[in-house]
Parts: structure tokens; sequence; C-alpha cells
């Protein structure tokens, strides 16, 4: 064997044609494909809001009232009471749902373990993501709006209703991520349980906790029919949310939307532009604050 | 062969019990730690730390580890060696209660801790921890800054003075050997630091809180040999203040670190094809491995099984 000597392997670092590369190129594309289709309806409907709706934003459109009935023509009165509404519906249901729907998935992740009641509750929480809208319109219009009459805060029981799920579900599911040698490194301190899921796990699920939470109220910003039944039809802005008529921008967009006035179609578009908007800068705004809370993460 | 109990007796009768136990009636164990490590080299008994007498751990209805029986003696270097799957992570983490965490862990037979029980029902296991700290395989540090790190044990003590903090924190570091690396950017995330340097991260969360033990499962596993180094002398150092138990796949590292060394190996059942983790030596290190009483050991130390 020695001393033999051999002509230098050629070697072919080619990619090898064939079914092979044919399957990977044919998933590449099937996966830009995707893509495309996804984006495009999206970005539709972003730039059709944002080129019918822009001409009708200004300052006493976004603040100023009342709310001028649908015949109108543009430019008269202004949707203020319907954001105004919109807000203090949504931050009411949000200071309902959020906090109950994380202790919910905490208890869940941290605490249920094998124990029936976490299996009951999660499945609860399951079946409620499946309820629709209206239905829980109805239900606190019974249990609700029957005794104590129309009023922001019946809209935002309802939105809460249906965030509580959302919440539950999606922070369950980041709490899970959590590797558990955290809070094996916590225990090993002598932490106790709760120490261990206060100061290590939720830090460690802040960011995906709030991403979870900004999809529900983003949801719940958008919902109309709960609100059908519960908070009526003011035309005046209404800062009170525990009594009284109340509104909000997805009824605003239902009123003009389907109305066959020039006026009213203008309002629609501007309302629709006016909620995309406000969900865009809440959700700016809660990245920016789980920035500093998720500093160390990465 | 078959019989656990025979090879752990066989392991343990070379230890002089008798002597051992008195010392843990006396009032003040620290001070005679002192006059006893003064008389005797290194592999000499000293006071127990934990006295482990026929253990079996299980899983559910599975047996890990059975009929396991030794003493580790304090201000020591305790080793555990042995092939995968023989049950020393799970002796390990019943000598803090790190087992309470996996669901359907059970202990039978008696682990205790000074003379006392670990696993009496009116011992907390959070207050066991706060005395026997942890040092795991995998580097895990928090997704906190270095500095809160270090002082995350600390605080959850009730230590809220920042002067003193920072005290605890500069000595945890540089006992775990890391202070002139990270001195600079305590404020960085934990999670920036090497393999290496995470570990040491670690170890100086765990030495922050002063236990009383360290366990250390195979803590230098994923390191490179400087890395690993650095560790070993680090245990060395402070050995005497600490007692420490380290679980090793390195017999090289358990010659090097070591004072005393248990052989741990599988026993298989191969009428019901179960297995299960059990003691088969425990020596003064030197002894274990130069002259070691077990064929199996034998086997093991001179590397031709596992």
């Amino acid at each position: 064997m020695a001393g033999v000597t051999t002509e230098p392997q050629q070697v072919d670092l080619r990619e090898p044609a064939g079914w092979r590369r044919t399957k990977n190129r044919l998933a590449t594309w099937l996966m830009v494909l995707s893509f495309v289709l996804v984006i495009v309806p999206l970005g539709f409907v972003l730039v059709t809001v944002i080129a019918k709706g822009a001409s009708s934003i200004n300052w006493s459109f976004l603040t100023g009232g009342p709310i001028p009935a649908v015949v109108a023509p543009a430019g008269v009165g202004g949707l203020g009471p319907a954001v105004l509404g919109t807000i203090e519906i949504t931050a009411v249901a949000t200071i309902m749902a959020v906090p109950l729907g994380v202790l919910a998935a905490i208890y869940l992740s941290e605490y249920g373990g094998r124990n029936w009641l976490a299996a009951f509750i999660g499945f609860l929480a399951d079946v409620m993501t499946g309820v629709p809208s209206i239905i829980m319109g109805l239900f606190i219009f019974t249990i609700w709006v029957l005794h104590f009459g129309l009023s922001g805060f019946a809209g935002s029981l309802a939105l809460g209703c249906l965030m509580l799920p959302i919440v539950i579900r999606s922070s369950y599911e980041i709490l899970r991520l959590v590797p558990n040698s955290l809070r094996e490194g916590s225990y090993a301190l002598g932490a106790t349980k709760s120490r261990v899921t206060m100061t290590v796990v939720l830090p460690a699920a802040i960011g995906g906790i709030v991403s979870g939470v900004l999809l529900a109220v983003a949801r719940a910003a958008g919902e109309t029919a709960p609100l059908l039944f519960c908070i009526g039809a003011a035309e005046t802005a209404n800062a009170n949310v525990f009594s009284g008529a109340n509104t909000a921008l997805p009824l605003q967009i239902f009123s003009n939307a389907n109305q066959p006035y020039v006026g009213a179609a203008e309002r629609g578009w501007g309302a629709a532009l006016t909620l995309i908007a406000i969900c865009f800068i809440l959700m700016i705004a809660a990245r920016l604050v789980t920035a500093r809370f998720a500093r160390y993460s990465h | 062969m078959e019989n656990p109990e025979q090879n752990t007796l066989a392991g343990l009768e070379a230890i002089p019990e008798s002597a051992t136990r008195q010392n843990v009636a006396l009032p003040e164990p620290a001070a005679i730690a002192e006059g006893e490590r003064a008389a005797q080299p290194a592999a000499g008994t000293g006071v127990p730390i934990f006295e482990v007498n026929g253990t079996s751990i299980y899983y559910g209805s599975f047996r890990a580890v059975t009929n396991v029986s030794l003493t580790i003696y304090e201000h020591q270097i305790t080793a555990f060696i042995g092939p995968s799957g023989c049950g020393k992570t799970t002796v390990l983490r019943t000598l803090n209660r790190m087992n309470d965490l996996v669901v359907g862990a059970r202990v039978e037979g008696e682990v205790s801790y000074r003379g006392e029980n670990l696993y009496a029902k009116d011992v907390s296991p959070i207050a066991v921890r706060r005395r026997i700290g942890m040092v795991f395989q995998k580097p895990n540090p928090f997704p906190k800054s270095i500095y809160d790190n270090v002082a995350y044990g600390p605080r959850i003590n009730g230590i809220r003075n920042k002067s003193e903090l920072n005290e605890i924190v500069e000595r945890s570091l540089r006992q775990a050997a890391l202070w002139d690396e990270v001195k600079n950017r305590l404020g960085n995330s934990g999670l920036g630091l090497s393999g290496g340097q995470a570990q040491r991260l670690c170890i100086a969360r765990t030495l922050a809180v002063e236990p009383d033990v360290v366990l250390m499962d195979e803590p230098a596993s994923a390191l490179d040999p400087i890395a690993t180094g650095a560790i070993e002398d680090l245990m060395k150092e402070i050995k005497d203040k600490y007692t420490i138990v380290i679980v090793t796949h390195n017999m090289q590292q358990a010659t090097r670190v070591s004072d005393r060394t248990a052989f741990f190996s599988v026993l298989v059942n191969p009428e019901s094809d179960t297995r299960t983790g059990t003691l088969v030596e425990y020596a003064p290190t030197e002894r274990l491995f130069g002259d070691p009483q077990d064929d199996r050991t034998k086997a093991y130390v001179t590397g031709r099984m596992g």
C-alpha cells in the first residue's frame, strides 16, 4: 500500500439534479406563493381603507360631535363620541379580562398540574373561544342590560367575555414554553412557588403574553355584534362608561356603510381607518413597553 | 451479583461508621470538622452531612434507584460516577428534594441531613434548598442582568440593602472566578455569556445564598477543557467553606477533584426486563480507583466497561 500514488480524486460539489432538487425548489416556491396569497388581500384591505378613508380624517372628525344623521353630507359633525366610546369600552374590558385571563393561565400552567379543576377550566376556556360573539352580546343583554339598562359597561362585559378565553389560551401556551430549567434554577435557590412564578416565569414569558393580549384587544375593539344589544346608540359623547347609552367605532361603520348616501359612505371609511389606526398605535405602544421588560431575554 | 444489598455493603464496610455516627450528637459540628480535618488527610472521615440509608427512589412505578446507602462528609468533595441510567443524578436530586418537582417521584428509606430526616412531614423543601444549593448540567442563567442573576437568591431571602447586595454579588462572582470578566458589564443580560461563563454565573448564583452544601450535576459536561479546569479549580478552592457533591461522567474529573467517590451501576433484571440503579462501591477516591474491591468497579475504572 505504501508509496502508491493515486490521481487526485475529482469531487463534484454542485447540487445534484433530480427529484430531490425539484422537491426542494417546489417547497420554496409553494412557501413564496402562500406568502403572496396572504399578503395580497391584507395589503388590499389596508390600501383601500387608507385611500377611501384618509380624505375624511381631520381633527374635528376624530374629536368633534355630535354624530351626524346618516343623510348628512360629509364634513358635518364628527365621530368623536364613537372614538371616545371605543377607547373607554375596550379599556374597561381589558382591565377586567387581562388580569383574570393571565392569572387563570398561570393557574393552569404552574399550579394546576394534573388537577381535574385545571383540566375543567382549560376545557371551558377552549369551548368559550368558539362561542360566536353575538351570543356573548345576548348573554350580557339577558343578565345585565335587562336589569341595569344600556351602558358602555355592558359592552365592556360582553367584550371581556370574548377576550378572556383568547387571553387564557395564548398566555397558557407561552407559559408552557418557559424552559423548566429556569424554574428549577429558582427552586434550587430556595424560592417559593409564587416567587418562581412572579420573578422568573412571568418575566420570561411577558413578551409572548403581551402579544396574545394585543390580539385579544384588537379583536375586541373591532367587534360589532356584542355591542349592538348592550350599549345602545348615543349621538353625543358619554364619558361615563357605567351609565347611559354609548357608541363605538364598529357601530358607526355598521350604521354608515349600509346607507346609500355619499356622506355616510365617507364617514364609514373614515371610521374604519380610525379603528385600524387605534389598534396600530396600541400595538406599537405595547411593543415599546414590553421591550423594556424583555430586554434581557436575548 | 444480582443482589444489590450485598454490593452496596461491600463498598460501605470499609467506612468506620460507628465513629462518624457519634459526631452527629455533638453540639458543635463545625468546630469538630476543623479538628478532624487537621488530624486527617483529605480522604479521611469528618462530620457526616448526609446519611443515606437503604434508600430506593421511584418515578411512578419505575424504581430508578434501589437500596442506596452512603455517608457524605463535611468539607469534602464527593463524586458520583457510573454509566448512564445508573441513578446518580436521581440520588443527587434527592439530597435537596429537587425530585419533589417531578410528578410521581417517591423516596423510600432514610435520607438525613445533619441528623435531620429530609423527608420528615414537617420539613419544608424551600428551607432545605436554601441550605443545599444545586448547579445543573446545562447552564440556566435567568433572563435577567448578570447582577440580578447573582442577587436573585439574596433578594428572595429578604436582602434589600443595595450596598450589601453589591458586596454579595462581587464576592460571589470572585469566588466563581468570573468577576474580572464581567465586572464592567454587570448590567448586561446573563444570556449573553459563553457556555463556561454562564455555568460560572450559575455557580456564583448558588454561592450567593451561602449554602451549606453545593450539589453539582455534571457541571462541566457541556464545557471545553479550559472552562472545565476553571470550574475544577474553583471547586477545590471553595471546599473548605462548602461541602460539594458532584455527579460526573468524567472519571479523570472524579480523580482530580474528589475526596471520596461512589460508583453506581445499572442492575438489569432479565426476567421482567427492568433496570434500576444501585450503588456498587463507595470509598476514598484513591482507593476506589487504585484498589477497587468490586469487579464491576474494576471494569469501569480501568475502562473495560461504560
